[in-house]
This record gives structure tokens, sequence and C-alpha cells, in this order.
């Protein structure tokens, strides 16, 4: 990790700890966001991390991006700060566009969403569903065939859902003739596609897995050594040492996998395998930690008061956004299967 | 340094020239004829010829330096060179002990003169190493060797049995874990490393065959046998220290994650013709986590790199990577509908039988995972 990135990681770790702390988790479940942490994390200045400084954004690269979302993910923080900086933002800046200021979001269109020209600008009309953070975002990039189509709070009605977690992701009315302004094309040479948003996403989610895995693991470590049963702290049970040390193990890949992949994603051209294969370990990880987890803290664990649901929710419903483990796995083995006996460890190597 | 400042490693272009010398020569040897590929070969695949032809591109011994005939090149360099042998199936078990562990031990604790003995004649794959630590009554439990040295004019004379010693019937030397001194409340202390060479008529060396009938590990009986002071590897009584000070290099390597990764290659074919879209989802789950373990692996070699000793990092490569290994197997055999058989025709059934009779060994050798997961249970407080 550069020093740049320490640094950054650090600051934000101390407006975790501030802000972010398990009253305050407690305090923004079921949809509530947490303002304040967003403002800190504004005033620090990564919330367009990865987002050219020449158009807004923070700059940094995806490596950066990823040690921050792991930290807010160890902290259960309510902030959109992957889909404001790697997702909307991304998308804006890779059309030219300057970044407006504040909470974003971003969507994909599917076949709901059905868009005409119009005297006045392009007229979009349909719904978006399961964007996540909506409510609380000032915009959101919708990437529409190529270009990106930018909606403000005027756009669209809402309604409210939410994941396991209980994080917002919800569903979008749009009704919305939009001004030239707030429609981007891409220029010739652009990166943007649907997969690779996905893929952004999904690495995306992958860090905040490995920040919420690592929480789980703590809270377990240190509940393993504070409860006492048979006349000792059940961390003295060889049984559960050998479940923390599994779970160790399983943060410990996802972790590294996240990583190399974020360094694939900023030196190397085709990170797809990485992205993919990342979140795939997280996913597993994400099953394996949370179930150890509640198992090593009994019932109280599994109670409303106690703070492991905030780490497990999020495990749970993070595991299946941007693309479950089977999704991507199956992304992967397509890319074995054509590569073949010969072309697999190329593949696995990323050389020819 | 602690576990989750593990950092991942980007290997440096000139590694791809290296990478790619290493795969041209292997498919070289493997379009001759000269070798073929099977799983597990750095336990099974013993060919002397074949290491030699290693030792003389420089691919043995790369982390000696030029004096000892090495080439000083570095753990990612060896990483690149060892990594591609396994995928290839390349039968590198001969030197696979003296190049990964008795070498470094050497290079780190041995005398000038043990050195210039040993080092050269393992760089060119001529001099090959059995590691005997384990006994009838010492598995796990290492400290508890009953293998006695006493002191003698001179030097050391050596009595005890040592069990599972790979390759030991064909090594040119035993470097012999041996209890020195009386056992005191610290189990650690009292113990020494010797270099036995071999053979010499005080040992006895007989086979212990594998479940598969193939003689690969052996029962080595010392039966009070001189080892000269010139043959005792560092410092008598330290050997504990020494023998744990390897265990990161001979716990992270690629050899824990892709021990049945040629059997993996060569479904691929098979299972292109014949899959479907849910076998495309687990084939691509193990390749998902055999890539994840790859970068493991690789961050721990970065850290070998730089003179660290994650022995803690190498114990979770070792626990993943062995436990994958198996599930390779089983993925392969439940998509494939391939029946294993040892005397098949079929390269894939033979490959499927050859990995599933290997398989108990993976998570055994170098430390059960069991032990494996208690050295990170306490690296995490709790032991
Ligand atoms: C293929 C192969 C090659 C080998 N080559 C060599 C070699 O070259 N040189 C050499 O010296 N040795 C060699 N070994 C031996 C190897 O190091 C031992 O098998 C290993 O250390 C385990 O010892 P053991 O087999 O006596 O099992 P034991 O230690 O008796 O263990 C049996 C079972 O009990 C479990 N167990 C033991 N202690 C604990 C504990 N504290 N907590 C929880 N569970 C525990 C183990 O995990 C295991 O499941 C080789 C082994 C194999 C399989």
């Amino acid at each position: 990790m550069s020093e740049f990135t320490a640094a950054l990681v650090a600051t934000v770790r101390e407006a975790c700890v501030r802000r972010s702390g398990t009253d305050a988790v407690a305090a923004c479940a079921d949809g509530g966001w947490n303002a304040e942490l967003w403002a800190a994390l504004e005033q620090i200045g990564v919330t367009t991390l990865s987002v050219p400084e020449e158009l807004g954004g923070a700059g940094g690269d995806v490596a950066a991006t990823v040690a921050v979302l792991e930290v807010l993910g160890e902290y259960s923080a309510g902030v959109p700060l992957a889909e404001t900086a790697l997702l909307a933002g991304r998308l804006i800046a890779d059309c030219g566009g300057t970044v407006p200021s504040g909470p974003m979001t971003a969507a994909v269109t599917g076949p709901e969403l059905r868009t005409r020209r119009e005297d006045a600008g392009l007229s979009v009309q349909g719904t978006l569903a399961r964007v996540p953070w909506a409510r609380n975002a000032h915009h959101v990039a919708v990437l529409d065939n190529g270009r990106v189509l930018l909606l403000g709070r005027g756009d669209f009605l809402l309604r409210q859902g939410t994941n396991l977690a209980g994080e917002p992701r919800d569903d979008l009315e749009v009704d919305a003739v939009l001004p030239a302004s707030q429609v981007y094309e891409p220029p010739a040479d652009s990166p943007i596609s649907a997969r690779a948003l996905r893929s952004r996403a999904a690495l995306a989610r992958a860090a905040l897995m490995v920040g919420a895995g690592r929480q789980a693991l703590e809270l377990a470590v240190a509940y393993a050594g504070e409860r006492e049963q048979f006349g000792r702290p059940i961390a003295k049970f060889q049984a559960v040492q050998q479940h923390l040390a599994a779970m160790a193990g399983e943060v410990l890949l996802a972790k590294g996998a996240v990583e190399a992949a974020a360094l694939a994603v900023d030196t190397q051209g085709d990170a797809d395998v990485a992205v993919a294969a990342a979140k795939v370990v997280a996913g597993q990880m994400a099953g394996v930690v949370a179930s150890l987890a509640h198992q090593i803290h009994g019932a109280i664990g599994y109670t409303e008061e106690h703070s492991l649901r905030h780490s497990t929710t999020r495990l749970w419903a993070w595991r299946d956004e941007s693309g479950n483990e089977d999704e991507w796995s199956e992304v992967l083995g397509r890319r074995a299967l054509s590569a073949g006996t010969g072309g697999l460890w190329p593949l696995l190597t990323g050389t020819r | 340094m602690d576990l989750w400042s593990l950092e991942p490693v980007a290997l440096a272009a000139e590694l791809d020239v290296l990478r790619a010398d290493v795969r041209a020569f292997l498919a070289e040897e493997l379009s001759a004829g000269r070798i073929a590929s099977h799983c597990d070969q750095w336990l099974g695949g013993w060919d002397h010829a074949f290491s030699r032809r290693l030792g003389e591109r420089g691919w043995i011994g790369m982390a000696f330096p030029a004096r000892y005939g090495g080439s000083a090149a570095g753990a990612l360099a060896r990483f690149v060179v060892t990594e591609e042998l396994l995928a290839a199936g390349a039968p590198v078990a001969a030197h696979w002990i003296a190049d990964r562990q008795s070498g470094p031990g050497l290079l780190k604790f041995g005398t000038d003169e043990q050195k210039r003995a040993f080092l050269p004649g393992i760089a060119r794959g001529e001099c090959f190493f059995a590691a005997g630590m384990s006994e009838p009554d010492t598995g796990s439990d290492l400290a508890s060797v009953r293998t006695r040295g006493s002191r003698v004019e001179g030097g050391w004379r050596l009595s005890g049995t040592k069990v599972w010693a790979s390759g030991a019937h064909r090594a040119h030397a035993m470097i012999t874990l041996a209890r020195t001194e009386p056992r005191t409340a610290d189990r650690h202390a009292g113990l020494t490393q010797f270099i036995v060479e071999l053979p010499d008529p005080a040992v006895r060396i007989r086979p212990i065959l594998l479940l598969t009938g193939e003689h690969h590990f052996n029962e080595v009986v010392l039966d009070d046998v001189f080892v000269p002071d010139a043959r005792v590897l560092g410092e008598p009584g330290s050997g504990w220290h020494q023998v744990t000070s390897e265990l990161a290099m001979e716990r992270s390597g690629p050899e824990r994650v892709l021990s049945t990764f040629p059997l993996l290659a060569l479904a691929m074919d098979h299972l292109a013709e014949h899959g479907d879209r849910a076998s495309a989802a687990r084939i691509g789950a193990v390749v998902g986590r055999m890539w994840a373990l790859r970068q493991l692996s690789l961050a721990v070699a970065g850290r070998l790199e730089a003179g660290a000793a994650p022995a803690v990092e190498a114990a979770v490569v070792k626990d993943l990577g062995t436990r994958f290994e198996s599930v390779v197997i089983d993925t392969v055999r439940l998509l494939s509908q391939v029946v294993p058989d040892p005397g098949s025709g079929e390269r894939l059934s033979r490959m499927l039988a050859e990995s599933i009779l290997h398989s108990p060994g993976f998570t055994l050798r170098g430390g059960t995972n069991e032990i494996l997961r208690g050295v990170v249970a306490k690296e995490l407080g709790v032991r």
C-alpha cells in the first residue's frame, strides 16, 4: 500500500471510529443513512476516489478506493461511497463530464425503461429496480446503451425498499424530459459498458465484504475470549479455535483476492478474471464467516441488540448483489472452458 | 507484521521472460516425450535426469548466491519457475526437498565448508536431500523426537528411528533432527540438526509403501551412526529454531495449491465437450478460488523476497490450499462422470485415479491442517 493510501485509510478509519460506532450504525439501521459520516468523508475528500481530479474527482487509483471501502465495510458505514465514486462518478467522468457534488448512485437501464427524442430533450419513462441509496442520492447516473443519463431528484418517484441489512435499495418510477446537459454521450474510445460497470460494482461489494468479514471475525475473537463456559473462556476450546482460524483464512484469502484484483484493474488491460475471482471468493467467505461468527456467539449474537448482525446481514446481502458466486463462477467457467486444457494456466496467471 | 498487512504482488516484467523460457523448455520436454505430465509430481515424480536438465538452466537453487552455484534470483523468480513446473505436472521430486528447504537451511545456518560441499551439487540437480524429522512416536508434536545425539571424540553418535522420510533411499544426505540434551521444561531446547550423509553402513533404510504400492517414503534406522562435528548444522541446541524458520518457505509455496492442477487442466477439454451451464459455474468456482489462492501464495513469496518469515500467512496458504486440492478432484470427478481407474487407457481416468490415491497426503505432509489452524488461532490471540 502506498504511503498516500495508508494515510487516507488511517484518516477514514478515524472518521469511522468517531461517527460509525455501534450506536450510530444502529441508529442508521433500516434505511437510515449516516449523514455525519458522509460529511466527514467529503471533508477528507474521498467520496469521488478514482475519478480524475480534472473532472471534479478526488483522483487516486482503484487500489486506494478498495482500501477505503474495506474500512467502510468494517464499520458497517451507511454511506454510498462505492456508488458515488466507482459507479456514478466514473460513468460521468468516462464520458468526459464533470462530476456534480453530493452523494450519487448508479443504475443500468433494462427493458422497463424507454427513451424517446423530443424537442425539449430526451424523454425517459419507466422503472429502475433496487437502486442502492437512491433516496439519499442527489443524482442517479443511468447507463443507457452506452450513454449516461443524469437524473435529478425531481426526475422520478421513489418507492422505498431495503436489502437484508436494511440498506436502501429503492425502486424508481422515472418520468422526465432530460435537457442535453443531463445526457452524456460517450467519446469514441469510451471504456463504458454495462459489463465494466457491473465488474466495478462487484469489486466494490467484494471490498466491502472483506471489511464486514474482518469485523465479524474480530467480534468473534473478542467474544470467545470473554464468554466463559465449563469454567473457562470458550476460546480455550480447540473446536472454537479451529472455527476462528477457518474464518481468518477465508477473510485473508478474500482480502488478498480483492486487493490483487484492484491492482490488476490499475495495471492491466484485462482484469475480468481477477474481479470475477475476487467476487467469487468474497461470496464464499461471506457464507463461512457469517455462519461461524454466529455459531461462536451463541444465542446472544442472534439478537437485534447485538452488533454482530450489522456485519453478518451485510455479508449476506452483498454476496448476492452485483452478481453472486454462481453468476461470476459461470463467467469464469466459460472463460476456462474456452481456454481449454492448454489455455487454463495462461488464463490463471494472466500470461500468454 | 500482522496478518492483515499482506500486500498483493505484481510480478515484474522481466519475470515474464523467465516464465516464457521455462514454458518453452517444458513444452519441448513434453512433446519430445522426455517427461510426462502427472499430478502431485513434487512427491511422486523422481527423475534424476530431468533435475539435472533444470540444474543446467539455473532453475534449481535459485536462492543461492553465485559462489555456491546459484543465481541469487530471489523468491519471486523461484516462485515463477516452480509454479510453471507444477502446472505442467513435471517430475520435480528428486531435487524438491533440497531446493525448497535443505538448501536454504544450509545457506542460512551452515558453515562455509558445508555450503561449498552441498550447495553447488544441489543447484546442478545432482545432490538430493531427505528430511528426517518424524518418528514412530513423533508426528505433529515434533519437539518430542527421541532420536538421540551423544557427544563423542570429533563428533556425535546418533541413534533412533525416523519414519516417512521422503526419498531417503535415493538421497545423498538427510538432515536429521535429534535430541542432544535431556528434556527440560523448555521442550524446544536441546534439539540439534545433523547432516547425515548417505549411504552409511550404520543407517538402515527400509521402504514404507504408499497405499498405491509406490515406494516414496522410508523408515530410516540410525544405529549409532557417527556424524563428525563438521556435519552439525548450525548451533547444537538450536535445532528447533532452525526447523521452524523453514516453515514459511515449506508451507506457502505453489505446491500447496497446485498438486492437482494438471487434472483440472486436462479436464477442461473434456468438459468443454460434455459440460452444460451448471458445470461452467462449478468449474468457475474452482478456477476463481485457485486464482485467489495463487495470489495469496504469491503475496507470501513477496514477503519472503523482502526478507520476512511469514509463518502464519504460510499456514493459511497451506490450510486453504491443500483442502482445495481435493475440491479440484471432486469437481472433476462429479462433472466429468469419468470413472477413476489407474489402469485405464484414458488419461483423464488415470489422472483422476492418481489424484484420489494421493489425496490423503495433501493435508498431512508438512504439518496437518489441524496444526496449521492452531498456528493461526495463536496469531489471533486465542491460544
Ligand atoms: C506424503 C508424506 C510425506 C512425508 N514426508 C516426510 C518427510 O520427508 N520427512 C518427515 O520427517 N516427515 C514426513 N512426513 C510426515 C509428516 O510430517 C507427518 O505425517 C505429519 O507431521 C503428521 O504426523 P503424524 O502422521 O504422525 O500424525 P499425528 O501427529 O499422529 O496426527 C494424527 C491426527 O491427529 C491430529 N492431531 C495431532 N495433534 C493434534 C492437536 N494438537 N490438535 C488437533 N489435532 C491434532 C492431526 O491433525 C491428525 O489429524 C510425510 C508425510 C506424508 C503424508
